[in-house]
């Protein structure tokens, strides 16, 4: 009985010197003190919203720094570290930001492209008067198989013949146009018909003949292709289309 | 529809109706014994019923050249393989398939159905078993027979027509044919025996099967002149002008396509030489020009110019000088063509009292002579005998009219006409074969626009062309 405490003790004894010689054979070597930290070098960023402008507009600098103490963008002046601004360059610019601060400087650049608006179109006569034609001249329908102008459509062929009268300079085809039904060849015929009832009327209106070509395209080229009436009334119709 | 089309329609479906009853009726039959009696019955009196008045009402008149002479009865059995080559199955079938369509087409046989025929069939003359064929059921008058081989690159074929009816001098007539080994040249072989057949049998008429059609396709994207043989085998582009052209009139020596076509100055009158394979020129003339037709000597040219501003008729010499106005009227005049016959007589397309129709005029523009009487009447066509006027006719236009275009026949001497087609649609541009016993000509019935032919009596109506749109076809002249 005692000789087993004994053998327990030893034991304990043992396993705490093992244990103690292996915790001090660790710290035989402290770690060397760290560096002391250099100072953090400054960061900068610079953008620009939008970065395209038009002539006369603005647009809107933004910057981040860190670590700086002193910010510079070149064309403004100091500015505080982190902020924004809003700048109309008048030709395209490139901004220039320097940062400085104990642990360097940094640079950051933004471009802002200015465009110039294309200069108005110089006022050219006849592109706005090929839109006056076609604001103003209108087609002439007819009735089926008929090439006689119909009472309806007189207005619009005094209204026409004003306008063409008006603009006296304009040269401008009548197509004369037929719906779906009946021959290709007589459509063809009854189209160039058609044409020539436009072309006499205006002439009687005033206009000169020499200004005005006709062509028939009889049921070669219509409008509308659906077999009914509405869309055959579409197609049957001088047409006029603006000469250059 | 018509009341006339509905009748028909109705009498139609009464037949379909009845067989279907009778079907039924044999069906029931054959589930029980009883009560079956009174079907068909019930199903005659229905038919009666219907059919009497629809049947007894009809007026279709059939005309035509050599319509009362009985048809020949012709036998015609599939050629023989005379070698053994490879390209003979091919070759032989394109032949017999074209010669038995040649014939068919004619019009002028009765053409006696394979399934009659003797089981030896010859290929050779001492093959000919007359009393196999003279005799029913094949009962033929006339036997067309021979063989056909391909060696080397050559074909060679050797038909023969005999009359069964007459064992003591039965060849009428022999033919041996050579040509290089291909489709198209044992096509054209068939066309020219058939062609040979045609001419002894019908009367001394000279046969079609080696004619051509011309005619407006848009299969290249734009409207351009085609050909074709006159049964739509060998479709082909003819013009490539990348605008639109119409009317094509070939000439009578075969050598020139005249027609219109959409230039910078408008629509000109244009010509393509079919010796050179190019376009040649023809004079502009201003304004709308249209629908050019060669005088039967080849010599001159009608067409419609609107050149002083109003669409009339013209006729200028075949290089196009020599311009002489035909007719004055307001209104559109267009779609002339010649009398082939005397070559003296022009029918053309009037509006000048409103609706278009048909007139006639001496070649001076004298003795102008009202034709159609009503409706919406174009497209003349000449019969190349100088007797008929095949044209297309809305014979009654105007609202809640059916508005259907049909081709109509009108004999020119008593404005006589009858009614050509009568399937609905649009039937337009009738066009003679030379030796009048067929019309060719343009209908959407099909649901696209498509070319046609028929005979002149308006029976056997054939489909030729399927794709694209294809229209205003003009049968060349031999």
């Amino acid at each position: 009985m005692k000789q087993g405490r004994m053998k327990w003790i030893m034991v304990v004894f043992a396993l705490g010197a093992i244990m103690t010689l292996g915790a001090c054979k660790k710290k035989v070597a402290p770690p060397p003190p760290p560096p002391p930290p250099p100072p953090a070098a400054p960061t900068a960023s610079l953008t620009s919203n939008p970065n395209t402008v038009e002539k006369g507009k603005s647009t809107t600098l933004t910057w981040e720094t860190t670590n700086a103490t002193e910010v510079n963008i070149d064309g403004i002046g100091e500015v505080k570290p982190n902020g924004s601004q809003e700048v109309t360059p008048t030709d395209s610019t490139t901004y220039h930001l320097t940062a400085k601060g104990p642990g360097g400087a940094q640079e950051a650049t933004a471009r802002v492209t200015v465009t110039t608006p294309p200069p108005p179109p110089p006022p050219k006569p006849s592109a706005t008067e090929e839109e006056l034609f076609a604001q103003n001249v209108r087609d002439i329908f007819f009735d089926y198989d008929k090439y006689d102008i119909r009472a309806d459509q007189a207005g619009a062929v005094q209204a026409d013949a004003q306008f063409l009268n008006q603009h006296s300079h304009i040269n401008f085809t009548v197509e004369g146009h037929c719906d779906e039904r009946g021959s290709t060849e007589y459509n063809l015929a009854l189209g160039d018909n058609r044409a020539n009832a436009v072309k006499n009327a205006l002439v009687q209106a005033g206009v000169s003949a020499s200004r005005i070509k006709t062509i028939s395209y009889g049921k070669e080229k219509p409008f509308c292709t659906e077999s009914n009436e509405q869309c055959w009334q579409q197609n049957r119709r001088g047409h006029f289309v603006y000469q250059r | 529809m018509t009341i006339r089309n509905l009748k028909f329609y109705i009498a139609r479906h009464t037949i379909k109706l009845y067989l279907r009853f009778t079907i039924r009726m044999h069906r029931k039959k054959r589930l029980s014994q009883t009560g079956s009696s009174t079907w068909p019955v019930v199903g005659l009196l229905f038919l009666l019923f219907l059919a009497i008045p629809g049947f007894t009402q009809e007026d279709w008149i059939r005309t035509g050249t050599g319509l009362a002479v009985e048809k020949i009865r012709l036998a015609v059995p599939d050629f023989k393989a005379s070698t053994n080559d490879a390209k003979n199955p091919d070759l032989l079938k394109a032949f017999n398939d074209t010669l038995w369509n040649d014939l068919d087409n004619a019009g002028i046989f009765d053409l006696v159905s394979k399934s009659f025929y003797p089981l030896q069939q010859p290929g050779q003359p001492a093959d000919v078993k007359f009393d196999t064929w003279n005799a029913p059921p094949p009962n033929a008058s006339m036997l067309v027979f021979g063989n056909l081989g391909v060696s080397g690159d050559n074909v060679t074929a050797q038909g023969w027509l005999y009359d069964v009816k007459n064992s003591a001098s039965p060849p009428v007539l022999g033919k041996q044919y050579q040509d290089r080994a291909s489709a198209d040249a044992v096509r054209i072989i068939a066309h020219r025996f058939a062609d040979e057949i045609i001419f002894r049998l019908g009367g001394g008429i000279q046969g079609i099967a080696e004619t051509r059609i011309y005619y407006v396709s848009n299969h290249s994207g734009h409207k351009e002149i085609w050909a074709m043989d006159y049964d739509g085998a060998n479709q082909h582009q003819i013009t490539h002008l990348g605008s639109d052209a119409l009317s094509p009139r070939i000439s009578p020596d075969n050598s020139r396509i005249a027609f219109s076509a959409l230039t910078n100055s408008g629509w000109d009158i244009m010509m393509y030489s079919l010796d050179l394979n190019r376009m040649v020129s023809f004079p502009h003339f201003d304004g709308t020009n249209l629908s050019p037709a060669w005088t039967p000597d080849g010599l001159h040219l009608a067409f419609s110019s609107s050149r002083a501003g109003d669409p009339e008729i013209y006729m200028v010499d075949a290089s196009g000088r020599d311009l002489k106005r035909l007719t004055n009227s307001h209104g559109p005049d267009v779609s002339p063509v010649w009398n082939h016959k005397t070559g003296a007589q022009i029918a053309w397309v009037s509006g000048r009292t409103g609706l278009p129709q048909i007139y006639t005029m001496e070649a001076d523009g004298t003795n102008v002579q009202r034709m159609t009487d009503q409706g919406y009447a174009v497209s003349p066509a000449w019969s190349p005998n100088g007797q008929f006027l095949a044209f297309a006719w809305i014979r009654k236009y105007g609202p809640g009219e059916p508005g259907a275009s049909d081709i109509y026949l009108m004999d020119i001497a008593s404005k006589q006409w009858v009614q050509l087609t009568h399937d609905g649609g649009r039937n337009d541009f009738p066009s003679w074969s030379p030796d009048g016993r067929h019309i060719i000509f343009q209908s959407n019935r099909s649901g696209s626009l498509q070319i046609w032919t028929m005979l002149a009596d308006g029976t056997k109506q054939t489909q030729l062309t399927f794709t694209g749109t294809n229209s205003q076809p003009n049968w060349s002249w031999k």
